[in-house]
């Protein structure tokens, strides 16, 4: 490489006649569905700038739900037409995969993605300021807290429906995330789905500067894990000459033909596709929140306005998840016995790490956020699997596991006192004498979180666990077993408080929610029971779904 | 001269930024130095570019740009709120989310 005529020769053809660019072809009836989610977002921007102010709750509302729900539709259209199975192709000249996968992956975020928009809407928790109905967002996003400004928006009745189409346009972000099928796309469609997230972190109506904090925490982390997966790109790139999956698996795998001997130097280099790929799963990692880049999601989910925590710990970890198995599925399975020790090692400390620093937690939402991280180590193990086995399991699982998070944390945002929601375990400490029903409701979702049978948890956790046995994982299955155990214990102490103790004179009062958070809950609770009970269907229709297309 | 140079200087530039986000306080510096470690990106990327004779990494640079610059939008303005309710860009000073 040291000598010039190595440079390749295309820098000096500029007298050749310039061929022609052939315009790229486009599937779009197989995009749209990321299509009209994106497409309902920028109309939203439209409602925001020329609608009245009045007008826009629920213009963006309507648009929002009718988006999401067209979108699944898509979906199912596209999945009944057997894109997820013998019809799986790569779309948009190499750029997003529409197979199995990836269409259940993107139902699943739009089904929670709908339910979560209907929990951004609500508008009865927070009493009426000045007359008006409020939602758990703040008047206006840049004023300061506490300031005249915004004193006056408050007064004027300002709300911040700007937060539907950020919504939008991070949904339409996570439907690209796992279908994603070159590195390029993977980390733009990162960023389109992180970006609207840090806003609406820092958006919550009451205790401000938490929120605010909380963004700036996610924001600057967020960026600096992107900067590391950008960074491991580029080394695959330089690895492989390409950024397409397909082309850098064939690389890996030693199948390519051979190319130029300029290329011979970089290409093949193990050192790149090491670091590269190290730097690649990092980023995915930190998106789903395994130790050892775990550090952001308590404080976020504590200080992001509930409904968006909500939306966020479901949503996102689909979205990353889904990646994190195309990546290690289609671009590195020649690596395996390089990536599996590895994983191995992250799934073992997520897990034990999420289950034991939970039992410390003393306030509702941190504790969630460490069991959200335990249940990250929980579905790792399926992925090391590394078998059509293990794929749809971790489907299953995040499918049931999202729809329990969104609705343990809608049922937060009802226990309230007078700043607000009361996050504090010893003020949930006798709920259920005082309001049996929402207290059922949260034990539900407890006992799903901890995988009790007859709910969903426990038939995720099964087919996660079976998966990795048959896959050889027998360690991390005692592992995963012996930290389902601890994390059981805190599950069960949070319900032991609800029932089992006297109510405070000056507890939390529950608020009585519209019918969007009601819908929103029931929801959760049935796809809990129906998980549980007859999981069957589901884990043949994720069964059905787990073949990539390369 | 050989192109491997470019990319010890790109590996130079993201330690650089990398540290820089480990050691300053300031939110904005330390923004600056996400930065500085996209463009480290960018420079590997057009290296490689170089060095493999196709222009995707060329190509990828300029979509790094373009996401960088979608980034200092969203990143400066949750810095400036976040200053002007603390009067304080320290990331040090915003604490209260502790255990």
């Amino acid at each position: 490489m040291s000598h010039a005529a190595s440079v390749h020769s295309l820098w000096t053809l500029a007298a050749d006649p310039p061929r022609e660019i052939p315009a790229p072809h486009i599937e779009y009836a197989q995009l749209a569905p990321t299509l009209i989610v994106l497409g309902g977002a920028v109309l939203g921007i439209l409602v925001e700038a020329f609608l009245p102010r009045r007008a826009r709750y629920h213009a963006q509302l309507l648009l929002s739900v009718v988006g999401l729900a067209a979108a699944f539709a898509a979906v199912v259209a596209l999945a009944a037409g057997g894109h997820a199975g013998e019809k799986a192709r790569i779309a948009a000249m190499g750029a997003v995969a529409v197979d199995g996968p990836a269409l259940f992956l993107q139902g699943t975020i739009l089904l929670v993605s709908l339910i979560a928009v209907f929990t951004f809407a609500e508008r009865r928790l927070d009493p009426a300021a000045h007359g008006n109905r409020v939602d758990s967002f703040a008047a206006q996003g840049s004023a300061v807290p506490g300031g005249e400004a915004e004193q006056a928006a408050v007064k004027a009745g300002f709300t911040t429906t700007e937060v539907f189409p950020l919504a939008l346009f991070a949904v339409g972000g996570m439907l690209v995330f796992p279908a994603a099928n070159d590195l390029l796309t993977l980390f733009v469609a990162l960023e389109v789905f992180s970006l609207p997230l840090y806003v609406l972190c820092a958006l919550a109506r009451r205790q401000r500067l938490l929120s605010q904090e909380s963004a700036v925490k996610y924001f600057l982390l967020g960026a600096f894990s992107s900067a590391f997966l950008l960074f491991g790109v580029a080394l695959l790139y330089g690895y492989a000459g390409t950024v397409t999956y397909s082309g850098i698996a064939e690389v890996v795998s030693g199948t390519t033909r051979t190319v130029d001997p300029a290329l011979a130097s970089t290409m093949g280099n193990d050192a790149l596709l090491l670091i590269g790929g190290a730097l690649v799963l990092m980023g995915l990692l930190f998106k789903v929140g395994a130790v050892p880049f775990h550090m952001w999601t308590p404080d976020v989910y504590q200080g992001a306005p509930t409904p968006v925590t909500g939306f966020m710990a479901a949503a996102t970890k689909i979205a990353g998840f889904g990646a994190l198995l195309r990546l290690l599925y289609v671009v590195l399975p020649g690596m395996r016995w390089d990536w599996r020790p590895v994983m191995w090692g992250v799934a073992i400390v997520t897990m034990l790490l999420g289950a034991i620093v939970a039992v410390t937690q003393t306030d509702v939402k941190r504790l969630l956020a460490y069991s959200s991280i335990a249940h990250a180590g929980f579905i790792l193990a399926g992925v090391i699997a590394a078998s059509p086995d293990g794929v749809s399991s971790v489907l299953f699982y995040l499918a049931a596991y999202s729809f329990v998070t969104l609705g343990a944390f809608s049922v937060v945002t009802l226990v309230r006192d007078a700043g607000g929601e009361a996050t504090h375990l010893s003020k949930w400490a006798g709920l259920g004498r005082r309001s049996p029903l929402v207290a059922a409701v949260f034990a539900v979702f407890l006992l799903a979180f901890a995988g009790i049978p007859l709910t969903s948890g426990f038939a995720g956790k099964f087919a996660v666990f079976k998966a990795a046995a048959q896959g050889g994982a027998g360690t991390l299955v005692i592992v995963g077993v012996l930290s389902s155990a601890i994390a059981a214990f805190f599950y069960i102490r949070v319900i032991v408080l609800m029932f089992f103790s006297e109510p405070k004179a000056d507890g939390p009062t529950v608020a009585v929610p519209s019918a969007l958070t009601s819908t929103a809950i029931a929801v959760g609770v049935a796809v809990t029971v129906v998980l549980g009970v007859a999981p069957q269907y589901f884990l043949d229709l994720a069964g059905q779904a787990g073949t990539f297309v390369r | 001269m050989n192109p491997v140079n470019y990319l010890y200087l790109a590996a130079l530039l993201f330690t650089i930024g990398a540290a820089g986000v480990l050691i300053r306080r300031n939110a904005i510096v330390v923004f600056m130095c996400v930065e500085l470690m996209l463009n480290a990106c960018n420079l590997a990327f057009v290296t490689f570019s170089r060095m493999h004779g196709n222009l995707d990494g060329q190509i990828i640079a300029f979509f790094t740009m373009v996401v960088a610059a979608a980034e200092v939008v969203v990143g400066l303005a949750i810095i400036m709120t976040i200053f002007r309710s603390r009067h304080s860009a320290s990331v040090d000073d915003a604490s209260l989310l502790k255990l």
